[in-house]
């Protein structure tokens, strides 16, 4: 039974279409990598799939006891204000207000589960530091703890390595990949490191205007497209 | 000190105090997360869209002008503040629009229509309150006691979610809290607390209790916490000092006097931050 199911959706802004005739599903445990040129509407259907925004048309289904609230969601870009004071804690806290209850403060197993989580991600350290204060790497790895905090399910990542140097780069793939192996967590992720979602991914879906591809990596390889980012991702390394 | 407690045995001076207290205390809290969704003037700009009402009520010869003019106030709070992060005029100047339009659209109603009103009176009381603060009734520190109360259960009880709405207000939709629920709340309750302030104390010394405790506190704390608790006790320790303040300095209007000791505690708080932030 599919955890997510699309058929045919259609996406845009203000009735104008970005995307269309997508239809794609995810399994649990899978490690979905969404492709596509800028501008192509990956970040527009990673906003339909967190319901943000509707689609044109097409439908979305969750499955598999997937709700809303199993879901945990890296934004590509925090609208976070310069000033805002809010310390590492209290944002990876704040990832488990979608576990309920009406008590003004979190739980015991709440705390428990953010210190875990930070620990996981390697920022004990910074708890009690200011947000804004961060470097890039730091804060995606606070925001990705969040996240974490929000599900045990499905990981939503809307490029989560952009801005970040070739090692921090690869350190985010691995707790990533690590987080898919041994926990099970579902990824769905936006990226442009062709390569990178080729090494790690298991399912590849290509996002443009008309031409689409679907289908598990090594299908995906052998499609026209697959084999040219394959070959510059090769004399990349 | 004796004279003091002479002022203090007069209920007028008992009321102002524990309404000039509780105000400031709700504004405060409500007043860190004004700022950060960039709703510093939300005080400013209520107040002319209550003159605007005012205008309205005028033209329409209503002898109980808050009849409409509560409820268009509190409405238009409720609308500027219910788009959040994701509106397409920001915060600040959808705001600038509104306020500006209303003043506008109120001076023209009021000079087509009403031509023998008192302009200059009813800005004024916009301005800085109906009443002055040391002419309050029972009846108002009833209202405000009910209100303050009101206010500070729900932000206790909502203070996660008020975090997180105000944080990364898609980041909490997405994760299936209900983020447009908890903007409504915070848009009624600061609409209640603007409303009614504004009837007691005034507009001009409204917005500063928004700004000023919430501004001071950010300059040295870096959580969120923090910056609550602490804009929270500047905010009624300011308020005390000031309403103390004009009772010894005879004469000297209170709610100057409250923005005064506000001003005051915001330049010794960006000191602090300096000094701690340049080590
Ligand atoms: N809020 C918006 N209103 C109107 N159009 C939008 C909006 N956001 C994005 N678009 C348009 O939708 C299209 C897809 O945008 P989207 O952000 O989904 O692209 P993307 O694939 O994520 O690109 P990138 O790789 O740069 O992140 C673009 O052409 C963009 O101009
Ligand atoms: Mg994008």
């Amino acid at each position: 039974m599919a955890q997510l199911i699309c058929k045919e959706l259609a996406l845009g802004y203000d009735g104008k279409t970005v995307a269309e005739h997508i239809s794609f599903q995810v399994n649990k445990g899978d490690y979905l990598c969404i492709v596509g040129e800028n501008g192509s509407g990956k970040s527009t259907l990673v906003k339909t799939l967190l319901h943000l925004k509707k689609p044109l048309s097409g439908t979305m289904e969750f499955g598999d006891g997937l709700t809303q609230k199993m879901i945990g969601y890296l934004p590509q870009q925090t609208v976070v204000q310069r000033d805002f004071p809010a310390s590492v804690k209290e944002i990876v806290l704040s990832g488990c207000l979608n576990r309920g209850g009406f008590r003004p403060f979190y739980s015991k197993e709440e705390k428990e589960l953010a210190r875990e989580t930070m620990e996981k991600m390697g920022i004990t350290h910074l708890a009690n530091r200011c947000y804004r204060e961060l470097s890039g790497g730091q804060q995606q790895r606070v925001l990705l703890a969040r996240a974490l905090c929000a599900t045990r399910e499905v990981l939503l990542l809307d490029e989560p390595v952009a801005g970040l140097d070739p090692k921090v780069t690869k350190e985010m793939y691995e707790l990533i990949a690590r987080l898919n192996r041994e926990d099970g967590i579902t990824i769905i992720m936006v990226s442009h490191d062709i390569a990178a979602a080729i090494r790690y991914a298991s399912h590849i879906l290509h996002v443009s205007r008309e031409p689409l591809f679907f289908g598990p990596t090594e299908d995906y390889l052998k499609t026209p497209t697959g084999k040219a980012f394959a070959e510059m991702g090769g004399e990349q390394e | 000190m004796n004279q003091l407690l002479y002022f203090f045995s007069f209920p007028n001076v008992q009321y102002a105090l524990i309404v000039g207290v509780l105000i400031a205390l709700c504004s405060s809290l409500l007043g860190v997360t004004l700022v950060l969704k960039r709703f510093s003037f939300i005080g400013d700009g209520l107040s002319h869209v209550a003159f605007g009402a005012l205008a309205i009520a005028m033209v329409l010869k209503l002898t109980n002008d808050m009849l409409i003019v509560l409820p268009i106030t509190v409405v238009t709070a409720i609308l500027l503040l219910r788009t959040g992060q994701n509106a397409k005029i920001k915060g600040d100047a959808s705001l600038a629009m509104l306020s500006v339009g209303a003043l506008a659209l109120g001076y023209l109603i009021i000079n087509m229509f009403a031509k023998s009103a008192n302009i200059s009176g009813d800005v004024c009381s916009t301005l800085f309150g109906s009443t002055s603060i040391l002419t309050l009734s029972s009846a108002d520190v009833w209202i405000c006691g009910i209100m303050s109360v009101l206010v500070i259960v729900l932000f206790l009880v909502f203070y996660r979610q008020i975090f997180a709405v105000t944080f990364d207000e898609n980041f909490a939709t997405a994760t299936g809290v209900r983020a447009n629920l908890y903007n409504l709340l915070i848009a009624v309750i600061t609409a209640l607390v603007i409303v009614v302030a504004m009837n007691l104390v005034g507009s001009l010394l409204i917005s500063a209790l928004v700004i000023f405790p919430a501004l001071s506190a950010m300059r040295v704390f870096k959580n969120f916490k923090a910056v609550i608790l602490c804009s929270a006790v500047i905010s009624t320790v300011a308020a005390f000092l000031g309403i103390v303040l004009s009772m010894i300095g005879k004469g000297a209007p209170v709610g100057s006097a409250i923005v005064a000791v506000n001003i005051v505690v915001f330049l010794i708080f960006s000191l602090i931050g300096r000094i701690r932030g340049g080590k």
